[in-house]
This record gives structure tokens, sequence and C-alpha cells, in this order.
């Protein structure tokens, strides 16, 4: 007791210190599991991702161990070479405009549909429920299932949509071993997938918009695209701005869709960020330290990226 | 034709003049084609024999067997590879939902030094693509001889899985009325109380709901499970069917009727819950 008194008197900031721990430590102790799962899981990971990324580590030179043999690792402190490799190559600028292309458009897409569906399913009719259920069938299959089934409806010989166009007097087209058909094929796989979840969300949003606001406006004489542009819009806005949060980081780390359908061929013409940096790392010559040097590339993006949304957040009040 | 933003409600309906109920039924029914589309082909091309999926043939039905299904059940490692999902997957959400549970709370209803530092890393982690981490872990892994391990996949999903079941249970926790902690505390629980017995038991939707996400997108996971499960006795589903239609070889029979028996029961467990799916996800955001 008189011992923590001195204390107490002695060190006039541990107090504050004190003070702050009596009052927070549940708080603190609430949150401890998941700091140090991600301290460990995470933030050592990537800590040593960082520093490979500064070396010259290939397969070649990793230590491993093979059989009762330990080889030790041979790999050296290569500095910065791996990013201004990557920042001055012609690879890197193709890879990010695809991958920006790619993202903006899907999510573009997955929106107004969405949008527009919603819109639709917000009315009273018959069979609503069927339509819905109908209609969120493709979120409700695993994506890489998906990415499968759409290889087989796509294939350039026996693909249905080929038989199709070949039925209708069409040319069949090469849909994945064309890069521009390849684009076309990744883009409308992902947005089949897609659609339904922001379908839904949105639809969820429109609910809840108060009915009485659609009354007034109809009531003062505001036609339906002003009532759509000055109600409905401003009404969905904190359940777009999530959905096109977590749209966009889904469609830019999308790695099934693009792996599975078309490898990221042809020649890399579907190649995005994610699955080039994979592929850096795991086939061919395994280039580590290079595909680690393009993950801390891509963290700078998603930064950047949830930089821009938490100053969106905090303009529409959230707290932090 | 179709306005935009009709409100829901009565008196629009009988205002909708028939020339629109029928274009907005035709837009509904084309979409839900394009919808179903794929999954119905799917499910047709799984019953033909395998001389008829290489051939052009636009007729849903031709030849229909069962063949396919057999093939996959008795000749394949299908049930291994099924197994070998679940189990990771079921490791990866319980872990998840228990390691993350309380901090959801925390974040949900206190304020303290370093909350901000807090939402900040369970925001970035799960935005966190495959790319960054995969690598370091992967090196991690092997040096602990663990690839080709179930705990290595578990490790790796769980990097993922914890910011966002945290994440997502803080959403859940924000619709549960602070009035239920406040009743806690004048009965005289500690917070770790309040949490335990009061909130919690409400939770339990929440709590599945983060469970059952986590444990989906563990099963479907594609990048992990193939670089780190290299012998065919320990893939998962995902890297299983790409051995289906490799370089080589295409046994699109095989591919589409294991993707049937991964999709069915994926697809009806999934329709069940997903208006929770949808509010979890979106949790939050609707509260304003």
């Amino acid at each position: 007791m008189t011992a923590d008194v001195v204390a107490t008197r002695r060190a006039a900031p541990r107090s504050g210190a004190r003070r702050l721990l009596s009052r927070h430590w549940y708080a603190w102790a609430m949150t401890a599991p998941v700091v140090i799962v991600t301290l460990v899981l995470v933030g050592y990971p990537l800590v040593r991702g960082v520093y490979l990324s500064l070396t010259d580590a290939t397969e070649g030179n990793m230590g491993r161990t093979i059989g009762m043999n330990v080889i030790p690792s041979t790999y050296e402190f290569v500095g910065l070479k791996n990013y201004t490799d990557i920042l001055t190559s012609a690879e890197f600028l193709g890879r990010l405009t695809w991958t920006v292309v790619w993202t903006v458009v899907c999510v573009a897409l997955h929106v107004s549909i969405g949008l527009g569906l919603a819109l639709l399913l917000n009315r009273p009719m018959r069979l609503r429920s069927l339509y819905r259920i109908l209609l969120v069938l493709p979120w409700a299959v695993p994506a890489f299932v998906s990415a499968f089934i759409w290889r087989y409806l796509l294939n350039g010989e026996f693909g249905v949509v080929n038989a199709m166009l070949r039925a209708a007097g069409f040319a069949g087209v090469s849909w994945l071993d064309d890069p521009f058909w390849a684009k076309v094929s990744v883009i409308a796989c992902n947005v089949w997938l897609g659609v339904p979840f922001m379908m839904l969300a949105l639809l969820g949003g429109l609910q809840a918009i108060p009915r009485e606001l659609y009354e007034a406006a109809e009531v003062d004489g505001a036609t339906p695209w002003q009532r759509f542009r000055h109600i409905t819009l401003p009404g969905l806005r904190p359940v777009s701005s999530t959905v096109v949060l977590l749209g966009t980081i889904w469609t830019f780390n999308q790695f099934p869709v693009i792996f599975l359908l078309t490898r990221g061929g042809p020649g890399g013409a579907t190649e995005i960020l994610v699955t080039y940096a994979y592929r850096q790392a795991f086939e061919g010559i395994r280039n580590y330290s290079g595909s680690a040097a393009w993950g801390m590339v891509i963290l700078a993006l998603l930064v950047v990226m949830a930089t821009v949304y938490r100053r969106a957040l905090r303009q529409q009040g959230e707290a932090w | 034709m179709v306005s935009p933003a009709a409100p829901a409600g009565a008196w629009s309906r009988d205002r909708r003049s028939p020339g629109r109920s029928i274009a907005l039924h035709l837009t509904l029914i084309a979409a839900s084609i394009v919808s179903v589309f794929p999954v119905a082909w799917l499910v047709l091309t799984s019953l033909k024999p395998r001389t008829v999926i290489e051939t052009a043939s636009v007729a849903p039905i031709d030849h229909p067997t069962l063949a396919n299904y057999t093939q996959v059940l008795g000749e394949t490692r299908f049930l291994t590879w099924a197994a070998n999902a679940v189990i990771v997957s079921l490791i990866t959400a319980v872990l998840g939902v228990l390691l993350s549970a309380t901090t959801g709370y925390a974040v949900s209803r206190f304020r303290f030094p370093g909350f901000r530092s807090v939402m900040w890393m369970l925001l970035i982690t799960q935005m966190f693509p495959v790319a960054i981490l995969i690598v370091p872990i992967y090196n991690l892994m092997a040096g602990l001889g663990l690839i080709n391990q179930f705990p290595s996949l578990v490790i790796a999903y769980l990097t993922s899985t914890v910011p966002f079941c945290a994440w997502m249970m803080k959403g859940y926790f924000d619709t549960v009325p602070v009035t239920i902690d406040e009743a806690g505390r004048v009965d005289g629980l500690t917070p770790f109380g309040t949490f335990w017995r009061l909130i919690l038991p409400l939770a339990k939707p929440g709590l599945a709901v983060a469970a059952f996400y986590s444990f989906i997108t563990a099963w479907a996971e594609v990048a992990y499970a193939t670089a780190f499960m290299t012998g065919d006795d320990k893939y998962t589903l995902a890297v299983g069917l790409s051995q289906f239609v490799g370089q080589h070889k295409a046994e699109w029979g095989l591919l589409t009727a294991s993707s049937v028996l991964i999709a069915i029961p994926a697809a009806v467990v999934f329709l069940l819950v997903q208006r929770h799916l949808v509010t979890g996800l979106t949790a939050g955001a609707t509260k304003a």
C-alpha cells in the first residue's frame, strides 16, 4: 500500500499509465488475441517478406533439407534492386493497367447490374421470391466451381457457347485463346458470379429507405427520375459505399477466376497483379524475392486504397 | 420502359400498366436465364457420356448416364479431397471465431487508446491479397517442415479469417443494444461477465454467420492450397479438381460430375443462410 503511494509519487507519468491501465485493461485484454495472432501470423511473415524482397532469393539458393542433408541458404542482400527492376519493367505497367481496367469494369458492371435488378425486385409482383433465388444462384456456387463451369462453356471446340453461335450461323470465337476475348471471358465470368451479392446488398439498402419520402416526393410532383436521383441514390449511400469497397477488394484480389479460367493466358493477357506475383513464386524457377517485391508493391497500392476509403468514411461521420 | 425506383407498396402496383408488367417480368426472366444457365448446363453435361461431352452438341439431354458420378466416387480421390477441405475449413472457422469474438465486442463497445490502430489493422489485413504473404509463409512453413500438412493451410487461412471475423462481429455487436451492457454493469457484472453471459448468447447468429463465411472462403480457396499441398492425398477440392483438366488431359466428365457434387450441397446451405450473410457483410452500413 505504502509502496504503491511512494511509487506513484516518484513517477508521475507512470501513474497516468496506471490509470489508463485500470480503466482500459479489459478492452486491451479483449483485443489481445487478435492483436497477437495478427502480429505473429501476419506481422512476422510481412517483415520476412520485406526482407526477402531485398534479397536475390530463388529456388536455387534457398536453404532446404534434402533427406538428411541440410543445405544452407546462399542468397544475398541486394537492396532495392527488385523494386527498381519491377518499376522500370514494361511488365509492371501492363499488369497494373489491366488490373485497374479489370477492377473498374467488373465493379462498375457489378454495381450497375446489381442495382438494376435490385430496383426491379424491390416491387410487389408475382414470383418475386422465385426470381430472387434464381438470381442469387451464381453466388451460391463456390467460385472455383464457377471458373471450371465457364471454362467448359467457353471451350473453343465443344463449348456450348460456340456451339450455339455456330447453330445460329455465326463463326465460333476462340474465347480463351485470343487475348481480347480471353479478357472479355474472365470479366464475363467474374460479373456473373459477383452480381448477386451486389443485388442482395443493394436490395437491403433499398428496403431501408423510408417509403414516406417517396410518397412526399410524389405529392410534390417529382418525376421518377428525380425520385431516383434525389431519394434512392442518397438513401443507398451507406450500403453502396461499403459494397463498392468490398467489391473492389474482392475483384482486385480475384485469384481463382483468372487462375483457373485462363491461367493468366494467353501469353499473360489476362494476368492481374496477384496472379502474376503468384506465378513468379510457384511456377518455373521459383523467384521468391521477385515475387515478394511484387507483393509489397501490391500492398502499397492497397494501403493507398484503404486510406482513401477511410477518409471517405470520416467525411460521413464514422468516428475513427 | 420500366421506371426506376418505384417504391414498394400496393399503390404502385395498382398503377403499373400491363405493358410495364410484361417488360418487368421479361427482364427478370432474361436475367434469371443468364444466372441459371451455366449451372443447369453443368448438371446436364455431367449426365452425358464422355463421347457426347467432347462433341459440339447443343442437345440438353443425350444418352443420359451416371457413369461420370460412379467414376468420380469410385476411381478418384474425390472423397478424400472433400474430407480434407472440410477438415481444414472447420478448424479455420472455429479458431477464427474463437480468437476474434472478444475483439469484435471490444471495438464495438469501448473507445480505448489503440482503438484506431486496431481498426486500421483489421481493415488492412483483411484486404491482403494472397500475393503479399504467400511467399514468406511458404518459406516459414517449409522451414518448419509443414508443407503438405494441414496446419500450414490453417495458419495461412487464419491470417485473413481472424481480422475478417472480428470486423464482421463488430458489425453484429453494434446491433445489440448498449442498454443490455448497462443493465449487466448495474447488476455488478464485469465487462467480461457482461460479454460472456449477456452479449454472447444474443450474438449467436452473428457468430454462426462469421463461422460460416470463414468456412466457405477456406474450403474454396485456391492459391495457398495449390502452392502448399503437394501430395494428392492432401489436396483440397479446388486443387484436386484442377487435376482433372490439367495441361495434358481434360476429363470434363469427371470435372462436371464432381462440380455438381460440390455445388449442390454448397448451394443449398448457402441459399438457406444468404439473408444473414448479406446483413453480416454490410452490417454497420445500414445502422446509420
